[in-house]
């Protein structure tokens, strides 16, 4: 009986300490966004979605930052996304077991995990300094190079997910290859491949360092792509680190609305992710 | 005659029993007439219809997963507008014959088919044959029910523009047709444009039917279809057998040999990569020549 009583008590030592743990966690999450509402919130207002970033002293908004981070996203994702997929494609349908592929497959893993400063230095160099400016088509480059790999493993972890008896069944019928793949594995795999996605539009919308070596900023509106463009995470790291009062709450104003993007970003993503597991 | 049917283990048996004589189907023409009456049984293989006429031929057939052999020199008839039920342990091979008459085994590197099998004379295992005729030819139904990710209509409309261009309407017409051939039109005529994840398991086999069956093949590979099945569902997948099998070569996978009983006019043993016996099924299930396949029928093993 003393064994049992022994495991009884580490078993309730073992919840306490994962209760901790798990608050320990949470604990930094919340003060960050509680931190991030409470100086962020006074900055919204209709001011932040129409006006220009100001100079220091006067009253403005992100309007330029906003519509510069979300056309290099898009551009970044235009390009990405496509890339990824049919990379990913290639790894699942037609290298699953060739060397090639456990090569490529090696190399996207990497990249994966590359920390986005060394990819902004790569695009500086190969962009930025040959071009002799900085532009938005470098920023966008540079994300659409985080992009990849992410939008690669998971359409190719989708497309292995799929089952074989559903090709099977496809090849039954003579579909050739090409169809089985558009027309059967990607709606079976649809969900999770859009997951995919919008966790890396999530990824690189709030991304500094690629920004930094090739978007640069700009102070005024500009929808110039061979120009510097103004970016949220750029204008923050600025603002924030500037001794000017209503910058800095700008600067937390941005923050608050890249960190709710991301945010719902993910929610749908789970929200896609769950909605696909229910309907089968 | 050059004989296309399986050499029996039976000669090499490792338990000691006394070799039965050779196992030949009695009701294949070829043999039945040669058969002896006094085993008691070829009045009754004399009185039976004759045999169809062959819809393939299998032709001493190999069949490797690498390299370990699979079957071993299978050989074996599949008649036209007759029911065929390859039975036997799990493992033994069936599930690969059946692979092999569409060839969607190809789709694994790795295993390879030798020998012949011929379609209406032709060796679909020639270097070269085209895949796709092949396929809109002989179609298949898997094990577990696989509808595709897409709407009831589009499930059988998939296969259909695989090969003709069709105007809407006569799509239409030609989905309803296979819905109601494969039993399913009554219970989905309203809802053709939900998902065929939707339906029960029983109707989603029952359209993967449909599905096979409306690019109008000519042989119909079923792989186990009611295995997955509650015993209703069993039944209408059963009697849907009963009525396509006039117009189709069937051969049919089964565990369960009251379904082969049932459903099926042949059947063929499969033990350890080899053909022990083929026979009318009534034959198989009555007085099956090699001991192995009694003791297999009534349960001994397996």
């Amino acid at each position: 009986m003393q064994l049992y009583a022994r495991r009884r008590l580490v078993n309730y030592v073992v919840i306490a300490l994962s209760f901790m743990a798990t608050g320990f966690g949470l604990l930094w999450l919340m003060l960050v966004l509680s931190t991030l509402l409470v100086n962020g919130i006074t900055a919204i207002s209709p001011a932040l979605f129409t006006q220009m970033t100001p100079p220091p002293g006067s009253s403005g908004g992100l309007l330029n930052a906003i519509a510069g981070s979300l056309l290099m996203t898009a551009i970044a994702t235009a390009i990405g996304t496509p890339t990824g997929i049919l990379a990913g494609t290639f790894l699942a349908e037609y290298a699953r077991t060739s060397r090639f592929g456990e090569v490529v497959r090696f190399v996207n893993d990497i990249l994966l995990s590359a920390p986005s400063i060394i990819i902004g230095l790569f695009v500086y160099q190969v962009m930025v300094v040959r071009m002799g400016h900085f532009s938005a088509w470098a920023g966008a480059v540079a994300l659409a190079i985080i992009v990849v790999p992410v939008v690669v493993r998971t359409t190719e972890d989708m497309l292995r997910l799929v089952p074989a008896t559903l090709r099977e069944a496809a090849v039954a019928l003579g579909a050739p290859k090409w169809k089985v793949i558009v027309m059967v594995a990607y709606r079976a795999a649809m969900q999770g491949m859009l997951t995919g996605i919008l966790l890396a539009v999530a990824r690189i919308s709030g991304e500094t360092a690629p920004l930094l070596f090739t978007a640069l900023n700009n102070q005024f509106w500009s929808g110039d792509l061979n120009a510097p463009m103004a970016n949220l995470p750029v204008v923050i790291f600025q603002f924030s680190m500037s001794p000017y009062a209503d910058w800095q709450t700008l600067a937390w104003g941005g923050a608050l609305l890249i960190t709710a993007a991301i945010l719902l970003l993910n929610i749908s993503a789970r929200t896609l992710a769950a909605w696909s597991s229910f309907r089968q | 005659m050059n004989s296309p049917l399986a050499q029996p283990r039976s000669h090499e048996t490792d338990d000691g029993m006394p070799a039965p004589p050779p196992n030949r189907p009695a009701s294949d023409p070829r043999v039945a007439a040669l058969r002896p009456l006094a085993d008691g049984r070829g009045e009754a293989a004399i009185a039976t219809s004759p045999a169809p006429p062959t819809k393939v031929d299998i032709r001493n057939v190999n069949f490797f997963y690498g390299k370990f052999q699979a079957l071993k020199n299978i050989s074996l008839p599949l008649y036209d507008r007759r029911v065929i039920a390859f039975i036997g342990p799990s493992g033994c091979g069936k599930s690969t014959l059946l692979r092999i008459l569409n060839r969607i085994y190809e789709l694994y590197p790795g295993q390879s088919a030798t020998g012949e099998v011929l379609v209406d004379g032709e060796d679909i295992l020639a270097p070269g044959f085209d895949l796709n005729r092949l396929r809109a030819k002989v179609g298949m139904v898997f094990q577990k029910p696989t509808p595709f990710p897409m709407s009831i209509r589009d499930n059988i409309a998939f296969g259909i523009r695989l090969y003709e261009r069709l105007p809407r309407s006569e799509l239409d017409e030609r989905v309803e047709s296979a819905l109601r051939r494969a039993a399913l039109w009554d219970e989905v005529k309203d809802k053709l444009r939900q998902s065929g994840l939707s339906l029960s398991g029983g109707q989603q086999q029952r359209l993967c039917i449909a599905r096979a069956i409306a690019i109008e093949p000519e042989v119909l590979l079923l792989d186990e279809p009611a295995s997955a099945l509650d015993p209703i569902s069993t039944q209408r997948i059963e009697e849907l057998i009963a009525e396509l099998k006039a117009d189709y070569c069937i051969a049919m996978v089964t565990h369960n040999m009251q379904q082969a009983a049932r459903s099926s006019d042949y059947t063929a043993f499969i033990y350890l990569g080899e053909l022990v016996e083929f026979d009318e099924t009534e034959r198989i299930f009555t007085h099956p020549t090699v001991r192995r396949t009694e003791d297999y029928i009534t349960g001994r093993f397996g």
